[in-house]
């Protein structure tokens, strides 16, 4: 069997291989990739995003509780932030998925965002085909949760959580600008902790606000409340997911088809641009010329960064 | 200050001919090269060169030192002290089947020592019977293994339960083990109102640092406060508790972080059992701590000397308690097994020794004194009499028991208490802030605070900044050791099999009603006509095996997993 | 712009015991080191252990255990990973060993066994000697 053979019957071995040489941006990663894209396109993809701490971790742990008892198989990416001083990480969310790591339906892969800002690591999307191409039928994907800025898991995601916890008022303003706008589902998880009634309410506010200004979709953001360590409201949290699949699938509507293919855009639209910079480089790199001689240049008032960009794209695309 | 121990003018005099003094040790230490760039404790506690008068001028000799068991209590919990009675000597014991123990137990007391202390296997302090497939490996490993009443009854026989006064270092399933010595001991005949020992039931500590986890915080919280109830109301020679800094110590802690973090459980179990309608004049005296005694000699003695004042403040200020007993802060010592080392073993003779003089002049009310072998594992018979026979030696030898509180006064100690005292409350404080002891381990506050400390040291002693005889200096190999005690793998399969025969002997029908009775107990609201220790005296009488004890807890309140962050 | 492969290590508690101040430690140091380590925490059954380790396609498994059942789960580590096609994953251990256990762990396949006072810039040098990431799949 070759290799896009083996991960779509879904050898563990194999993915798992295949992952990091992805991660790893080995050049024998695209063409299997380019092998295994026919085989994309079934599994429902679910992001998890919120400040660190929220609970993604047991939330995830908990959905994929839920879809294995109802045959699902599950695959699940947990990103983690890589230091900037070392380049090293620890990588700490599957110790709240212990439960599942004897489970063969169950597929868990940390990763490290390798300097890449916005949640996600760079080769996350790759991933998430791969074990859509493995069969998954459902993948979920837990950003680092730096709790900012983290719009990225929108582009890969088709539904979008939004992890918050009682008692965050003054992060739900701060964050309300950007972050609110993405999520699909709202979850106030710990919801034994004091405060889980003001936070929801305080949160329906802010999504009326939001649905106001977003449109041309109708979905109506669901806010959930959550024990993710006992369990509670998971039932819920997994029939909204499915409710929210629905909405996007229904037929007659474009609405799936809108998802795939802005997914799809910014998808390629990302990938573009790593493959010409990674190609322009090399091109500059081949005439025996340097970025570090450009900087020196501009920073000596040699030149100056319009008239080199200008140079490049004159020299390498024509 | 009108109490003040020295006058303004001779503070004056001290004062000006300090500054002298220093100029004079500054000119001179300039000449020859410093040893370290810093002196500072084993926690890292910075120390100076000298202390005198003007260190502990501002105290009020009756506020803050006083006399022995008198208010605040810094110099000992008895007016007596060690002129009444030596401390209670209790060696941690524990390996192999329950025959194997006790005879150990046996050896132990015919050799002087005067209280029991039992150590459980692993799979035994997770709660798991010797059968379950996570305890392969483990059986009578790192302690005893005890799966059942008949298991119990074999661990203390011909032991006089009404005389000997026992240890069982056990913790998440702490009601258990409790529920079935009390049985066993009724079952011989014995009173449970006469019955005296300690149960270390101290669960915080175990998310905090040891990390015997098996029920989230609040369920385990519940458990402890029910053994409070039980014991203030059928047992009430019994220590409920034992507030435990040992672990949170031997996981990298400083000395002010198991000061602080100890005490703030403490003031946690008492809210608890306030909350549960008890008085704390009813039931914090039966309350007991544990501290670890490491290598830094003074910083040692300070922790103990503060620890004794600051409870004693923290019970009568915080819990408006009335009773001197509600206030005395009174422990059980060991020494450090984190400062033994596997290379050059019997030099860990030496380190205990220094410890444990410290813990004595800490005003220790019993001591375990660590074997050399113990960095291996657990003590052989040889070693462990070595131990026990430093703690003879340090009481009946060195004279140093004749006199209470021996430092108290000592400019340097005194000074290094009140450090204490003020880093601990500061953290204290800390934790007040964060919403308590709960709310900070479950965003691993604790937790990372010891984490960062043990870092800190690793890297010092890999620096040499920090010097660790024949590791970073002088080091030499591993040499073999003569005796090291060693546990055969048959007794897993043979303990196994005898749990095996309980069960098929127990009676189904009353088996299954006791069990029931546990669930109804647990399932309901905390309160004493829930308590779980009647029902599940009932249910081990009944032939309940631990592990299915602990799996009812499990499902009733479900499981915890640690944080675990960076 | 081909990248070096990082080292992924897991770092693995197996048994029943919680003592996770070296574990910690030693997790901290590789990170520090540039390494990605996986850390899974406590009370880990080899199954676990293996099935992680396969997943997160790591080079290097590193075992701590301080209640001396390394006996059965060190082996059993080993085994599980010759079953699973896997045994190009090197395992060392941390912890306290009987002399005797100690040729026997290294025969059964452990690479280094590392014990109290081993200094945490030996752990990573020797890893920066012996293990090199794995070539492409
Ligand atoms: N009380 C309570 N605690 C919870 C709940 N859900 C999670 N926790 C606890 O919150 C802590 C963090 O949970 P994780 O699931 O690791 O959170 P996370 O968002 O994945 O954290 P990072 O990956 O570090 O950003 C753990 O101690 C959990 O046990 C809940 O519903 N109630
Ligand atoms: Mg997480």
């Amino acid at each position: 069997m070759d290799i896009v053979q083996r991960i779509v019957s879904g050898d563990v071995r194999t993915i798992a291989r295949l992952l990091r040489d992805i991660d790893d941006e080995l050049p024998s990663a695209r063409s299997v990739l380019q092998g295994l894209y026919p085989h994309t396109g079934k599994a429902h993809i679910v992001g998890f995003t919120g400040s660190p701490g929220v609970g993604k971790s047991s939330l995830v742990d908990q959905i994929a509780t839920f879809y294995r008892k109802e045959s699902k198989t599950v695959g699940i990416l947990a990103v983690d932030p890589t230091s900037p001083f070392t380049g090293g990480a620890i990588l700490g969310d599957r110790i709240r998925m212990q439960r599942h790591f004897l489970d063969p339906g169950v597929f868990i892969r940390s990763l490290a965002t390798r300097g890449q800002f916005g949640g996600l690591s760079k080769s996350t999307n790759d991933m998430v085909n791969v074990l859509d191409a493995a069969g998954k039928d459902l993948v979920l994907v837990e950003t680092v949760g730096v709790g900012q800025d983290e719009v990225e898991i929108a582009n890969s995601a088709h539904t979008t959580v939004l992890v918050m916890i009682p008692g965050m008022g003054d992060d739900i303003q701060a964050i309300k600008a950007g972050v609110m706008e993405i999520g699909n589902i709202f979850v106030v998880n710990k919801a034994d902790r004091e405060g889980s009634r003001k936070t929801v309410r305080e949160l329906m506010n802010l999504v009326e606000l939001g649905v106001r200004r977003r449109n041309g979709d109708d979905w109506e953001p669901q806010i959930i409340e959550t024990e993710a360590v006992k369990g509670r409201g998971i039932d819920k949290l997994c029939q909204t997911i499915e409710d929210h699949k629905a909405y996007l699938k229904a037929t007659g509507s474009q609405r799936w088809r809108e998802t795939v293919e802005k997914r799809t855009r910014i998808q390629l639209m990302g990938a573009l641009r790593d493959r010409v910079l990674k190609a322009v480089l090399e091109k500059i790199e081949q005439r025996g010329d340097s970025i570090d001689n450009m900087v020196a240049k501009i920073v000596d008032r040699q030149s100056d960064p319009y008239t080199v960009v200008q140079q490049i794209v004159e020299s390498v695309l024509t | 200050m009108g109490k003040q121990i020295i006058s303004e003018s001779a503070l004056d005099r001290i004062e000006k001919e300090h500054a002298e003094w220093l100029e004079e040790y500054r000119k001179a230490l300039a000449k020859v090269p410093k040893r370290l760039e810093r002196f500072s404790t084993v926690s890292d506690l910075e120390v100076n060169q000298l202390y005198t008068p003007l260190d502990t001028q501002r105290r009020d000799f009756f506020e803050q030192i006083g006399f022995p068991g008198k208010y605040p209590y810094t110099r000992g919990v008895q007016s007596t002290m060690y002129r009444g009675r030596h401390w209670t000597m209790r060696m941690f014991a524990g390996m192999g089947n329950a025959d194997d123990t006790n005879k150990r137990f046996h050896y132990l007391i015919n050799h002087g020592e005067t209280g029991l202390s039992t150590a459980f296997d692993f799979p035994t302090l997770m709660g798991y019977d010797s059968a379950s497939p996570l305890a392969r490996g483990e059986c009578g490993k790192c302690g005893v293994a005890i799966d059942t009443l008949d298991d119990m009854g074999r661990l203390f026989a011909n032991i006089n339960l009404e005389e000997v006064t026992t240890s069982m270092t056990i913790n998440p399933p702490a009601s258990v083990l409790w529920a079935m010595y009390i049985a066993n001991a009724e079952r011989q005949g014995f009173s449970r109102k006469k019955l005296g020992g300690t149960i270390q039931n101290d669960c915080l500590k175990e998310f905090i640092a040891q990390k015997t986890l098996m029920l989230p915080p609040e369920a385990s919280l519940r458990l402890v406060t029910d053994t409070v109830e039980f014991g203030t109301k059928e047992v009430p020679r019994w220590n409920t508790i034992s507030i435990s800094g040992y672990h949170i110590r031997e996981a990298g802690a400083t000395a002010v972080q198991e000061l602080a973090f100890t005490i703030y459980d403490g003031i946690t179990y008492v809210e608890e059992a306030i909350k549960r309608g008890l008085k704390v004049d009813d039931f914090a005296a039966r309350l007991s701590f544990f501290w670890n005694s490491h290598i830094d000699f003074f910083e040692e003695i300070a922790k103990m000397r503060a620890s004794r004042r600051m409870w004693a403040r923290i019970m009568k200020e915080r819990f408006g308690a009335k009773n001197p007993k509600s206030m005395l802060m009174r422990f059980h010592t060991q020494t450090a097994g984190c400062s033994l080392t596997a290379q050059e073993p019997y030099n860990n003779v030496v380190r205990t020794t220094t410890e444990a003089l410290a813990a004595v002049l800490g005003g220790t009310q019993s001591l375990h004194t660590n074997s050399l072998d113990e960095v291996y594992m657990i003590p052989s018979e040889q070693a462990a009499l070595i131990a026990l026979r430093t703690q003879q030696i340090i009481a009946e030898e060195t004279g140093v028991t004749n006199v209470i509180d021996p430092l108290g006064g000592s400019y340097f100690v005194e000074a290094l208490t009140d450090k204490m005292e003020q880093e601990a409350m500061a953290y204290i404080r800390k934790l007040d802030e964060l919403g308590g002891m709960v709310a900070a381990i479950e965003r691993d506050y604790p937790q990372m605070e010891i984490a960062d400390a043990a870092f800190h040291f690793q890297k010092q002693v890999e620096a040499g900044d920090k010097t660790v005889i024949g590791v970073n200096k002088y080091a030499s190999d591993r040499p073999e050791l003569e005796f090291v005690l060693k546990i055969d793998d048959q007794i897993e399969r043979e303990q196994i099999e005898r749990t095996e025969r309980f069960k098929e002997k127990r009676d189904k029908v009353g088996f299954q009603k006791a069990m029931d009775e546990l669930v109804r107990r647990c399932e309901g609201p905390p309160c004493w006509n829930n308590n779980v220790m009647p029902a599940l005296i009932e249910a081990v009488r009944a032939g309940a095996t631990e592990q299915e004890c602990c799996d009812l807890y499990r499902n009733v309140f479900g499981t915890y997993t640690d944080p675990g962050s960076f | 712009m081909a990248n070096a492969r990082n080292l992924r290590i897991l770092v693995a508690k197996p048994g029943l015991d919680g003592h996770d101040r070296g574990a910690r430690i030693v997790a901290r140091a590789f990170r520090d080191a540039g390494f990605e380590v996986i850390y899974t925490g406590c009370h880990q059954t080899p199954e676990q252990i293996v099935s992680t380790a396969i997943q997160e396609d790591v080079d290097l498994i590193g075992l701590s255990i301080l209640s001396g059942a390394h006996r059965y789960s060190f082996p059993r580590v080993l085994e599980l990973l010759r079953e699973n096609n896997a045994e190009d994953i090197s395992v060392i251990g941390g912890g306290i060993f009987p002399l005797e256990d100690i040729p026997v762990l290294k025969e059964a396949g452990i690479k280094e066994l590392f014990e109290p006072g081993a200094k945490l810039s030996d752990i990573i040098e020797w890893v920066g000697k012996n293990i090199i990431p794995r070539r492409e799949a």
